[in-house]
């Protein structure tokens, strides 16, 4: 489904990722860990086509198309989705708007018809239950005065509805309560089948206690220093990051 | 940064969409102006003498003042020898009796801007007075209207048939000493739209004017009178358009707003006059002085505005809160884009006990714009209790625009509470990227996250009109960002 190959990327000259190579089949689960800096956001970033981003070597395909020559609306609406970690507030825009508008955006780009809104709206209704939401919050306005959790809640809700093939969280284990933790990764687990494939970002292990990766990486400035099954996010979970850094890179 | 910047001048380019000229004939006055052209609108219009006497003081006391460079707007020096102050679609009669005496080619003009003049084909409960340049060439629903004792005709009409009360109201709002562009106005506005409704009527309908400048090398000087009589409520439209010309024109118009007790006025603007082109050349400018008189005790005055159009424009709707318990509102839209220029607020004047005013003043600048809002509350020392309350925010998009903000708070009460909130923001790369990562079109993002910011003025728009205002202000940003 998606391959990266030697991926090379700078942030103002500066580089951050220094020949990442990973590739995800339909259906996998990779968990990428690593301490602040190593470069697990700016992968997210570069994955979803934010600007900003100077790829310098290396190809990144998506069922088989070059990704990074497209826009980032282009590549949503062939169904790459990212759990922001900070997500946006927009202020006069409210939650069921955006989601609807997002919805028919893919729909379009599929060349199907707009959903029905009463349709649209029991399908929202049923996700804001598995994630225990009151309906009130698709009447607020996208994340405006949400708190950390609502706001994490509200990423995995427009995953639910828009339904990704390729889902990135990116640190959406952060600022969670155990249980707010549980209802996300409840969501996740939901969705999870044998063609939808995610790539959950953490900095813990403990959001990976509730979704099993079939893989986890350890990202270490800028490269995949170490990548194993879930027993390895265990690891690191006694060991720390510390070792890393005093460990000789082997590829 | 730079794919910033790259996708920014992309999104800025849009095509106005009501450039286009319609060719018919007029009787236009030539350019100049002289006591002997006041004279002659004057003439051609049949007026009574005290129009005219009215007229020609305003021009006397116009020459003694000076163009006004107060506001942070910038133009080339105007020449006022240079422009007609006359403009009319030549008619076989004296003047349109009904629709059916319209020249075809202006109800075209009309329909082709959306706005259909044949009654039948109007949209439910919308009364229209279509202004042409200078004159009035058609009102709609005027029947209608009558049956319930409202009058709603053009100016003209109005000194013909109502005299009385146009000399009663006529500049006791705004009197032509009160500003340079106000005073030109009163000696050579040639038309507009009248207004009166009666005691404790409701107006079962819309009323709106759309005023649309053709003619080349002509000023548009439109006067707008409306009375509210005791226990009254009208709501208010009013829409404009013009053709691309490279040259600058100038409208100058006065709005009259009076209400009497317990009376309600809500008027609602949606400007869009040419802006010129992307290099700022051509354009309209719009130095127009709106305000209206709370007279009576709790009456309401409420101005909504979405000004997206005009190389400048310049204007303060404001409301002077004379009765005890009036109320007073100012919501405004400004988007000023490509090389565009604003200076627009209000001023909220409380002299009654227990007056309220609100405003709320959303500001958009793009390109090179510039965009201020300026607005004064003043609290007399008779006006106990009154209170205000102000939020002012603007949106840059962009690192070459502008959005300035002047504030003028006078207080002579002490009961008073005078609240002030204003923020400034950038139009976020962030909001645009959680959108597009949405699968969002980036023109579509930005258009969301606009009228998203715009929402708690859009809101106060009659139905029809803010649609229309939400497409606007879409299409006067498309192509800039992506």
């Amino acid at each position: 489904m998606l391959d990266i190959h030697n991926l090379h990327v700078t942030v103002e000259g500066k580089p951050i990722l220094n020949g990442i190579s990973l590739s995800i089949k339909p259906g996998e689960i990779h968990a990428i860990m690593g301490p602040n800096g190593s470069g697990k956001s700016t992968l997210s970033n570069v994955l979803t086509g934010r600007s900003g981003y100077e790829v310098v070597e290396g190809q990144v395909t998506y069922e088989g198309v070059d990704l990074l020559d497209q826009s980032p609306e282009a590549r949503a609406q062939q169904g790459i989705f990212l759990a922001f970690q900070y997500p946006v507030e927009i202020p006069g825009v409210n939650n069921i708007y955006l989601l609807k508008a997002a919805y028919n955006a893919r729909r379009k780009a599929q060349g199907l018809k707009e959903i029905d809104a009463y349709e649209f709206l029991e399908w929202v209704k049923a996700r804001l239950q598995w994630l225990h939401m009151d309906e009130q919050f698709l009447y607020r306005d996208v994340n405006a005065g949400f708190s950390g959790g609502e706001k994490k809640r509200n990423e995995i809700l427009q995953m639910l509805v828009l339904e990704p093939q390729l889902a990135i969280l990116d640190e959406t284990d952060s600022g969670l309560d155990i249980d707010a933790l549980k209802v996300v990764a409840e969501g996740v687990n939901r969705l999870r089948d044998s063609h939808r494939s995610f790539i959950v970002i953490t900095h813990y292990q403990r959001l990976l206690d509730y979704i099993i990766p079939d893989y986890v990486h350890v990202l270490s400035e800028g490269r995949i220093i170490k990548s194993g099954g879930s027993e390895l996010a265990h690891e690191l979970e006694k060991t720390g990051y510390g070792w890393i850094t005093n460990t000789e890179v082997t590829s | 940064m730079n794919n910033e910047i790259k996708s920014l001048n992309k999104l800025l380019k849009t095509e106005y969409q009501h450039g286009f000229v319609t060719s018919i004939d007029s009787d236009t006055l030539p350019v100049g102006l002289n006591e002997q052209t006041i004279r002659e609108i004057s003439k051609r219009k049949n007026e009574p003498p005290f129009m005219l006497e009215w007229r020609l003081k305003a021009y006397a006391h116009w020459l003694t003042l000076e163009e006004p460079h107060w506001s942070t707007v910038q133009h080339p020096p105007i020449d006022y020898q240079t422009i007609s102050y006359y403009s009319a679609p030549k008619n076989k009669s004296d003047g349109p009796k009904s629709l059916e005496d319209v020249d075809p080619e202006l109800l075209k003009t009309y329909e082709k801007l959306g706005i259909p003049l044949k009654e039948q084909a109007l949209l439910a409960g919308v009364a229209v007075d279509a202004v042409f340049d200078s004159v009035s060439v058609a009102t709609t629903f005027k029947g209608k209207l009558k049956e319930v004792g409202i009058i709603f005709c053009s100016f003209s009409e109005a000194v013909q048939e109502h005299p009385e009360l146009v000399k009663a109201y006529l500049g006791s709002v705004v009197p032509y000493t009160d500003n340079f562009f106000a005073a030109l106005n009163a000696a050579v506005f040639s038309d507009g739209s009248f207004c009166y409704i009666p005691k404790g009527v409701r107006c079962p309908m819309e009323l709106s004017t759309y005023f649309r400048i053709n003619a080349v090398s002509t000023g548009q000087f439109e006067r707008t009178l409306i009375i509210a009589d005791e226990g009254s409520y009208v709501s208010y439209l009013e829409g404009c358009t013009a053709p691309m010309r490279d040259e600058n024109q100038l409208h100058a118009a006065v709005v009259e707003l009076i209400a009497l007790e317990k009376a309600t006025i809500k008027y609602s603007t949606v400007q869009n006059w040419y802006p010129g082109d992307e290099d700022g050349k051509g354009g309209i400018y719009n130095f127009v002085t709106k305000r209206g008189h709370c007279r009576g005790a709790r009456s309401k005055i409420s101005w909504t505005q979405v000004e997206t159009g005009s190389a400048i424009t310049w204007k303060y709707p404001s409301v002077i809160l004379e009765g005890d318990d009036s109320v007073g509102e100012f919501y405004s839209i400004a988007l000023t884009n490509h090389h565009q220029q604003a200076d627009t607020g209000t001023k909220m004047i409380h002299i009654g006990k227990n007056t309220k005013s609100t405003i709320i003043a959303k500001g958009i600048a793009a390109g090179f714009a510039q965009n201020a809002y300026r607005g004064l509350v003043r609290v007399g020392k008779q006006a106990e209790n009154a209170r205000n309350y102000t939020q002012c925010d603007s949106l840059l998009m962009g690192s070459q625009c502008g959005a300035h903000t002047f504030p003028y708070i006078e207080v002579k009460n002490p009961t008073a509470k005078v609240e002030h909130e204003a923020t400034t923001s950038k139009l976020s790369e962030d909001q645009l990227f959680y959108l597009q990562q949405r699968g969002i079109e980036s023109d579509d993002a930005v258009s969301m996250v606009v009228n998203g910011f715009c929402k708690a003025v859009m809101k106060q728009l009659p139905m029809e009109f803010a649609v229309e205002a939400q497409k606007l202000l879409g299409l006067r940003l498309e192509g800039s960002i992506g």
